[in-house]
């Protein structure tokens, strides 16, 4: 498990952006319904965050898979941790546990709830 | 491709033969599904980890032969 190239890429990415979405599409142009809602959800919420493409780098789109141990995409990170997918983020929002996590987390929003 | 929620259900309560599993067809295809799944075996457990255990209990379809699985899971009240 540790020997996938892959591994090591996704470590640096969620060690150096503090929010995190592996997601189909861009921020700006997603292309799959669930990475659409978390990408809403996390504008709602006013948090930066970074996308990533997994349909660009079909490695990558298996590798998150496999890393986190989640089958399907998207997937978010906040500080390293894995948080969920669309369901759990959705589920999250709507209990206001997301912002508390954020909050939690040091993460400033820009929608102070 | 499609998966019945039949089939669906079986996989989980092999998994987790307590749970009680509720399914919908959300689009009538056979292909999107939502499901609400209580088990004991969650009690405890993070959101993540509970999901983990339903994905393990699919035994691989989710992402393949199922497209979409829309979870909601909770340990009985």
């Amino acid at each position: 498990m540790a020997d996938n190239p892959v591994f090591a890429r996704i470590e640096g990415e969620i060690a150096a952006n503090p929010v995190v979405l592996y997601m189909k599409g861009t921020p700006v142009f997603p292309q799959c319904g669930f990475s659409a809602r978390v990408v809403q959800i996390l504008s709602h919420v006013g948090v930066p965050f970074r996308g990533v493409n997994v349909l660009e780098d079909m490695e990558l789109r298996e590798g998150i898979k496999a890393f986190s141990n989640w089958p399907t995409i998207p997937q978010l990170y906040v500080k390293g941790e894995f948080v969920g997918g669309c369901d759990i983020i959705m589920e999250m929002f709507q209990a206001g546990e997301l912002q508390q996590l954020l909050q939690e987390k040091g993460i400033a929003t820009a929608a102070e709830a | 491709m499609a998966m019945s929620s039949a089939e669906i259900e079986a996989l989980i309560k092999s998994a987790l033969p307590d749970a009680e599993v509720t399914i919908e067809d959300l689009a009538g295809d056979g292909d999107h599904y939502a499901a609400t799944v209580i088990s004991e075996a969650f009690r405890g457990k993070s959101r993540v980890q509970q999901h983990q255990l339903v994905y393990a209990a699919l035994q691989g379809r989710m992402g393949g032969a199922l497209h979409a699985l829309a979870l909601q899971t909770s340990a009985p009240a």
